[in-house]
């Protein structure tokens, strides 16, 4: 073929690649980076969206943390107007990266203190989580044994060979529970605990999926009755059963000390050229209308508590009362230590 | 006895029949073609002697033993095939030395009669040439070569001159011929040359759609063919119909020819095969001889050709003849009218299609 | 005219072009910020890298596990290859569509598909255990070595099937016959004359089977479990989850420099071996199975592989019609419905069609630079040539995240605005599909001789008559497995997809994933059946490809 001719067709292609980029909006956009487990309804999203004549683009760029490191590597160019899905544990990394602008939200007079980790409002909280032990009911049921009820309960022998947790470096709830037993036993006990966890035969998985597709017996083939999932696992269970259920097939373990609360927040990114309807946004985020969407959006608890939770929440699971809760501050200087004893004691 | 006989043996593909039925026996020392057009079945029937296939029914016998349960590595046969099928990471050397280290031939041994056979196919000193720097006749040789080392009691060729230019061709076949002759192995070539079968061959078998239309030495198959088939194969098609008369004079549409050695009955339809080289120019006004018959044709196309000429001719009545004419007296051109003088003895008489 | 060294290097500019934007450029990028001081990470310590014994360990894993899964998958997946190339027998190409879907499932379906066999409560250890009354499961695989061997063996089965089968087909049947005339039995003529040709192709495989197990990221997570990581998911941990990006730039690094070691080995290698063959002649192809004990050999040499293989994908399918009530399709009705009537649902006819979308979009890219590329590497030697072939095959070892990330930095100004693109997911596939397709293509390109060519032009063919009526013909086979290949590694991918990808545009595995992301028997359900869906689109993708074969003289 004429050199010619083919050095044009390259041109051209290149030419076209670059045209395909640049999508024109119709309508003002404003666009919320957010995480793949976010979840918004229809009927929400449109509430918004007529309420202020604009489009609502999402832009979902991997978990939590990948999304988060993303916002802040595009610092200078940010992709998006708002960023929605810092939670606690990467709360310090997300602030000293300084991509957020303070903003203090009329609404968050409807939250309860002890969420707002943020005293200059860069970072809003929208909803929680319990990180809870789950364990399968009807297997404890047909042995006619006790399930858990503590933290404490796990090393005992009459537990051997029943958890299922996961690696704290490589799933987030992992890392929960792991700093649930840092904030229940304490720095000097936390590790004497996981050694005893491991002597009693835990099985450790690399991520949530796999602990609880795969090993948990309530949800699969596998042999362990016991799982870290969330306080939400139980309702979630209900709901996507595929006949009614009167009763969750699982349950939650949210006594005292045995939790780990997860705190999602949402910030407005510096730079962001619509920043009053930005604030309108993360005002809707903390509104009645989307905080009551959130538990069946995304099997968490919002933080608005004037927000009513839904029926399946209400009878098959319950807010844990005294949840394990550290500083952002503290996890973020010692996480990678911990992680570091905690692979070196189970793992090793 | 013969060494390697076929008896009924037949193949089918994909429920096509490819071979019928065929029978032939091969003296030990002589060399067999299977010549016919391409699709015939020839190189099918190489392959199933080979024991690369296996028939469907029928039984090949080699030297006594039924062939049926010998795989072919086990049958010491020789093949080439038609790409040479060289092995391109080895040298000619090693290419030759091939069956021998299978044979595990001492080492010694293994030289010298890599040595002699290239010796004998004319490649001396060849042997650490690479497959990729040889000519195709090179080529050729390291692959006949190739086959003959091991000492094969039967040989197989599968058109052996298929992938060489006219030229080389015409050089080699003399050479392939004499080389076999030498070593004495029996062969058996397959080509759709004739020029090839009858340069190289004792006995040619005539291949036509899985069956053998006509075996014998290249002579009387040239002399005699059997069908207007084999005939037109061999570039024979000066075929003219016609019956046998009471006198057991032949009458055609060219008139009535005598033709020696007729055996049909009075009144069977026969059709008469008039060679190339029978015809020769007569003067206008010419008389026939007791042994020839004499024709008017009108020219169509006059081709030189070296040392005759070929002429096409078309009859009064509509007959298309071609004959060659020596090159010393050369016959009217293009349009012009021509009579020839035709020799008998250079016809033959093959059956006619059958009475309706 | 131009001059034979312009006509290169046009050939060979697209393809570079393509990789410098897209790779060289978003990984210096990426490179830079890590390795510049920043309040945000620790500075990198590089003495303390490496004589750490713990990355070192990592290295070290990374390498032998690669190595073995290479070896065992070559000695599976050769003799099927074997019979591929040279029978013709029913259902041969379902069987080779069949062996190839594996590629395209996410890990964690596949891990779940492996649980439903191998693990403590799999088929294969209750049933062993009904019967024979044992106590503990006999096949205790779990979270170990041999669990990821085994799934690197389930995914890498249809590379070496198809590509070493593809080119095995196209080698003239008469060597192997000739050597048999010759007096070697069938092992001895494989041995001393298939096995020698056939050298490019199994090298090409080899190759290919091991950077993808070096690189191996899902199944090393999953099937693996916390004890057992390689390179790839310490970069991942590392720059995902401790936001330490010198550290991940890092290793990304060695795992850059080592594959582009290893494979500057390989290419050296390679060229040494490249034979000139004459491709196989139109009617010879493939053979009916004759006798009753050749086909007593085929089932030997095929029956384990295709068990092995299509287990799994059984397993998953049975999952998904298994309800509470017995068998049906409750979950293919409930992907349908938009349950929670979420805004991120995804309709399964339209996921479906963004990932054919995606997928031909990346396999045009992906040909439309491989083939130069691979004509290049082809033709005359040079130095060029000899450094661009192993760099081209980079993208296919270099951490998905860090490019996620590298893409970020780099394309979020005009003129290469395209982080929020639609272009950037078929391009990241792309990536990743373009090593293929020029690994599938070289062996095939090499082994054309020269004088084929010559003759083509001395009988007047201009080069681009030459290329279409000499080259195309027999490379054919080869292109088709490369596009074949490109088509399954979009269709299955999700690393890079998830980063890039927006929900507007899902892709089936993103679905799937999504699905896994909450519990209950109902999500569960939904992701096999829309696995079971993709499987089933990426079968009828391959069908309809196979259909599509480019004009050939003498067929193949």
């Amino acid at each position: 073929m004429k050199p010619r001719v083919l050095a044009l067709l390259w041109t051209a292609a290149l030419l076209l690649a670059g045209g395909f980029s640049q999508v024109v909006a119709q309508t003002t956009q404003i666009t919320v980076m957010t995480h793949d487990s976010f979840s918004a309804s229809r009927e929400t999203v449109a509430a918004f969206e007529q309420a202020h004549q604009v489009t609502l683009q999402f832009l979902k760029a991997g978990d939590a943390g990948a999304a988060l490191n993303q916002a802040i590597l595009s610092k200078s160019n940010p992709m998006a107007d708002v960023f929605f899905g810092v939670d606690n544990t990467y709360l310090s990394r997300a602030l000293t990266a300084d991509i957020f602008q303070p903003y203090a939200s009329p609404l968050l007079a409807a939250v309860p203190d002890h969420l707002k980790l943020d005293p200059q409002n860069r970072l809003l909280p929208v909803d929680f989580g319990d990180v809870c032990l789950n364990y399968d009911k009807k297997w404890f049921e047909t042995r006619q044994l006790t399930p858990p009820a503590t933290l404490e309960d796990l090393v005992k022998p009459a537990f051997k060979g029943l958890a299922v947790v996961q690696n704290p470096a490589t799933s987030s709830p992992g890392l929960a529970f792991l700093l649930a037993t840092v904030g229940h036993f304490g720095e000097d006990g936390y590790l004497g605990f996981w050694q005893r966890l491991r002597d009693n035969d835990v099985l450790v998985t690399d991520g949530w999926k796999d602990a609880y597709w795969g090993q948990f017996s309530g949800a699969s083939k596998g042999s362990r009755p016991i799982v870290v999932s969330y306080a939400s696992s139980p309702p979630a269970e209900v709901y996507f059963a595929e006949k009614p259920l009167d009763e969750a097939p699982t349950a939650a373990v949210t006594t005292p000390g045995s939790c780990f609360r997860q705190i999602e927040f949402v910030g407005i990114l510096k730079g962001t050229p619509r920043l009053a309807l930005a604030r309108q946004l993360v005002d809707f985020m903390l509104e009645r209308t989307f905080q009551e969407d959130i538990p069946l959006q995304m099997f968490v608890f919002p933080a608005n508590r004037e927000a009513v939770l839904p029926d399946v929440f209400r009878r098959h699971t319950r807010i844990a009362e005294q949840p394990v809760a550290l500083p952002p501050a503290e996890i973020a200087a010692h996480r990678e230590r911990w992680i570091q004893a905690w692979t070196e004691t189970v793992l090793r | 006895m013969a060494l390697l006989s076929l008896e009924r043996v037949s193949k089918t593909f994909n429920r096509q029949p490819f071979i019928r039925e065929v029978s032939l026996a091969l003296a030990e020392g002589d060399i067999l073609c299977l010549l016919g057009p391409s699709g015939c079945g020839k190189t099918t029937l190489l392959r199933l002697i080979a024991g690369l296939e296996r028939p469907d029914s029928g039984v090949i016998t080699f030297d006594g033993r039924d062939l049926a349960p010998v795989p072919p590595h086990r049958r010491q046969f020789g093949m080439m095939f038609q790409e040479y099928a060289l092995f391109p990471h080895k040298d000619v050397f090693e290419n030759v030395a091939f069956g021998l280290e299978l044979q595990r031939l001492p080492r010694p041994d293994l030289q010298r009669r890599v040595a002699e056979t290239l010796d004998r196919v004319g490649l001396e000193g060849f042997a650490a040439r690479r497959i990729s720097d040889l000519s195709g006749g090179e080529r050729q040789r390291v692959a006949l070569a190739r086959s003959l080392a091991p000492q094969p009691r039967l040989l197989l060729l599968d058109e052996p001159m298929g992938a060489l230019d006219r030229a080389l061709r015409e050089r080699l076949m003399a050479d392939l011929q004499l080389i076999l002759k030498q070593v004495g192995v029996t062969s058996i070539m397959v080509t759709h040359d004739q020029a090839e079968a009858f340069a190289v061959a004792d006995t040619v078998a005539v291949i036509d759609d899985g069956q053998i239309a006509q075996i014998a030495p290249p002579e009387t198959l040239y002399r005699q063919p059997v069908s207007p088939l084999v005939a037109r194969f061999l570039g024979l098609n000066n075929l003219v119909a016609g019956r046998v008369a009471a006198d057991g004079a032949v009458a055609t549409p060219l008139g009535r020819f005598q033709i020696p050695g007729t055996r049909a009955a009075h009144g069977a339809q026969v059709i008469v095969l008039i060679r190339p080289e029978a015809a020769s120019l007569a003067a206008a006004g010419g008389f026939a001889g007791p042994l020839e018959a004499l024709i008017d044709a009108r020219v169509q196309a006059r081709l030189f050709q070296g040392q005759h000429y070929l002429l096409r001719a078309t009859t009064e009545n509509g007959i298309a003849l071609v004959f060659t004419l020596p090159a010393s007296t050369p016959p009217p051109g293009p349009g012009k009218r021509v009579r020839l003088r035709l020799n008998v003895s250079a016809m033959s008489l093959m059956p006619g299609p059958p009475e309706a | 005219m131009a001059s034979p060294l312009r006509r290169q290097l046009l050939l060979v500019l697209p393809p570079l072009l393509f990789l410098g934007l897209f790779y060289f450029y978003p990984l210096l990028r990426i490179f830079i910020v890590s390795f510049l001081p920043s309040d945000l990470w620790a500075p990198l310590e590089p003495k303390r890298l490496l004589t750490s014994g713990y990355y070192l360990g990592r290295l070290w894993f990374t390498f032998w596990q690669a190595a073995v899964s290479t070896l065992l998958t070559l000695a599976i997946a050769l003799p099927g290859a074997c019979l591929f190339a040279r029978y013709d027998f029913r259902g041969r190409a379902a069987l080779q569509t069949l062996a190839t879907i594996p590629f395209v499932l996410p890990t964690v379906v596949v891990a779940s598909a492996f649980q439903a066999l191998l693990g403590p409560h799999g088929l294969l250890n209750t049933v062993p255990m009904a019967i024979w009354g044992l106590s503990t499961p006999p096949i205790r695989l779990h979270q170990s070595v041999g669990m990821i061997l085994a799934a690197h063996v389930f995914y890498n089965y249809a590379v070496v099937l198809r590509i070493v089968g593809g080119f095995w087909s196209q080698l003239a049947p008469e060597m192997n016959e000739a050597a048999r005339m010759l007096g070697a039995s069938g092992w001895q003529a494989f041995r001393r004359v298939s096995l020698p040709l056939l050298r490019p192709a199994i090298l090409a495989a080899a190759l290919l089977v091991f950077i993808f197990c070096f690189s191996s990221f899902g199944v090393i997570l999953i099937l693996g479990g916390p004890r057992l990581a390689t390179i790839e998911v310490e970069i991942y941990r590392q720059a995902v989850h401790l936001f330490n990006l010198p550290l991940a730039a890092a290793l990304s690094l060695v795992q850059i420099f080592f594959t582009f070691g290893l494979m500057w080995a390989y290419t050296a290698l390679q060229r040494r071996s490249s034979l000139a063959l004459m491709p196989a002649a139109a009617a010879i192809g493939r053979q009916a199975v004759q006798t009753g004990g050749e086909r007593l050999f085929l089932c030997i040499g095929l029956l384990p592989a295709v068990l092995f293989l299509t287990a799994p994908l059984a397993a998953l399918l049975i999952q998904s019609f298994t309800t509470d009530s017995g068998l049906g399709l409750a979950f293919y009705r409930a992907i349908f419905e938009n349950r929670s009537q979420s805004v991120f649902f995804v309709p399964p006819f339209q996921a479906m069609g963004y990932s054919v979308g995606f997928a031909l979009t990346a396999l045009l890219l992906a040909v439309v630079l491989g083939l130069p590329a691979a004509l290049f590497l082809a033709g005359p030697p040079s130095r060029l040539a000899a450094l661009l072939d192993p760099i081209f095959m980079l993208p296919l070892s270099t951490s998905a995240v860090t490019l996620g990330f590298g893409f970020i930095i780099a394309l979020d100004r005009p003129p290469l605005n395209l982080r929020n693109s639609l272009l950037l997911v078929p391009v990241a596939h792309c990536l990743v599909a373009f090593p293929f397709v020029l690994r599938s293509l070289l062996p095939a390109l090499r082994s054309i001789p020269d004088s084929l060519r010559e003759a083509a032009s001395l009988l007047g063919a201009s080069p681009w008559r030459v290329w279409r009526c000499v080259d195309l013909p027999i490379i054919g086979r080869a292109l088709l497995v490369g596009v074949v290949f490109a088509f399954t590694i979009s269709m299955g991918e999700f690393g890079a997809t998830a980063l890039v990808a927006r929900p507007q545009t899902p892709t089936m595995p993103l679905a799937i994933f999504r699905f896994l992301g909450q519990p209950g028997a109902l999500n569960y359900g939904q992701a096999m059946a829309m696995s079971s869906l993709l499987m089933l689109v990426t079968a009828a993708g391959f069908v309809l490809l196979e259909k599509i074969r480019p004009e050939t003289s003498g067929g193949f």
